[in-house]
């Protein structure tokens, strides 16, 4: 193949695992909106939350307590701690972008879980670029338009999970994550990570355990990092 | 607190995380350990997203409709199935086994 060829390729490669991420977990915008409304907010707070917050877990987290009677100051940072992850995400995307001016406010806003997975799956500069933000537009529009039918038509539409929606969005994640396991130190990371979400997922809010579950990676890392340095000591 | 001013707040500090970690500078990123830690962050998160969208619900885990389809991923994984196809075996088993009634 020719070097356009392969790259022709690629872009289509990328693509479609923007748009099968983007579509999967966009489809939850419906039951957003829905619960948003179910919840007290009216439909521009709803809609507010979706365009401006965009980060399902944060906008989740934050209508459910104050569904639940939560104060605003409790679901503020209950939402914002969520959002640390975002940041962390945003550490490796603007290396992956390498962006200026106006391109990097718009990349800080489409920085989230499904643009920075996709975009670090990928095994090229051009490809992981692409990814970022096919999969940022595309799951920015699909949200927005979710959570607006969601809120307008209220739960008339259905439950997503009778379509396994639900399930469609973890099995995107662990394809994701299946590439990235080849080495030993991947494996403990992830392994070490998915013990720490599953035991933290009954004591903690929603989304705790994802950040907590980033502490495997300090962890491992530094264990790593410790044995090279006693290895190249002993050398 | 009103809710408006709930919603701004958190849309607020929202955007800020994001941009923090898009602000700090690139050295801070460029010692070994660092990079290495940054390199296994996704691996973590994402390891931890796939159990908490697979496994938990209401603060409980369970097996349901969820995990079969993630079972189906991983094995259409092993046996090299491209991404689309990995993510509609799973949604669809998943919703063919609460059609039958056979999980949640």
């Amino acid at each position: 193949m020719t070097d356009d060829a392969v790259r022709a390729a690629e872009r289509r490669a990328v693509v479609r695992q923007s748009l099968s991420v983007g579509l999967a977990t966009s489809a939850y915008g419906v039951s957003f909106g829905a619960l948003s409304v179910a919840s007290g907010f009216d439909l521009g707070q709803t809609m507010c939350l979706s365009l401006l917050l965009f980060s399902g877990g944060s906008q989740f987290a934050l209508i459910g307590i104050v569904a639940a009677g939560g104060s605003g100051a409790a679901a503020v940072a209950t939402s914002s701690l969520l959002g640390v992850r975002n940041g962390l995400y945003g550490l490796q995307v603007a290396r992956i972008l390498d962006n200026r001016g106006g391109w990097r406010l718009l990349a800080a806003h489409l920085t989230i879980d499904e643009s920075t997975a996709v975009a670090v799956a990928q095994t090229t500069p051009r490809g992981r670029r692409l990814g970022f933000w096919v999969t940022g537009a595309v799951v920015f529009t699909g949200w927005n338009v979710t959570t607006l039918l969601g809120a307008l038509l209220g739960n008339a539409l259905g439950d997503p999970r009778t379509y396994g929606l639900d399930a469609a969005a973890a099995a995107a994640f662990l394809a994701l994550l299946w590439p990235r396991l080849r080495s030993r130190e991947a494996a403990a990371t992830g392994v070490a990570a998915a013990l720490l979400a599953a035991g933290l997922s009954p004591a903690t809010p929603p989304g705790v355990p994802v950040l907590v579950a980033a502490v495997a990676a300090l962890a491992v890392g530094a264990w790593a990092h410790r044995g090279d340095a006693t290895r190249e000591h002993v050398q | 607190m009103s809710l408006w001013a709930t919603v701004l707040l958190a849309c607020a500090a929202a955007y800020l995380l994001k941009l923090a970690g898009h602000l700090v500078p690139q050295r801070w990123l460029e010692g070994p350990l660092l990079r290495r830690i940054t390199g296994l962050l996704p691996v973590a998160l994402l390891s931890a997203l796939v159990v908490v969208q697979a496994v938990v619900a209401d603060h409980r885990l369970v097996l349901d409709a969820r995990a079969a389809g993630l079972a189906v991923a991983a094995v259409a994984l092993l046996l090299c199935a491209p991404f689309v196809v990995v993510v509609v075996l799973a949604a669809a088993s998943a919703a063919l086994l609460r059609h039958l009634g056979w999980a949640a």
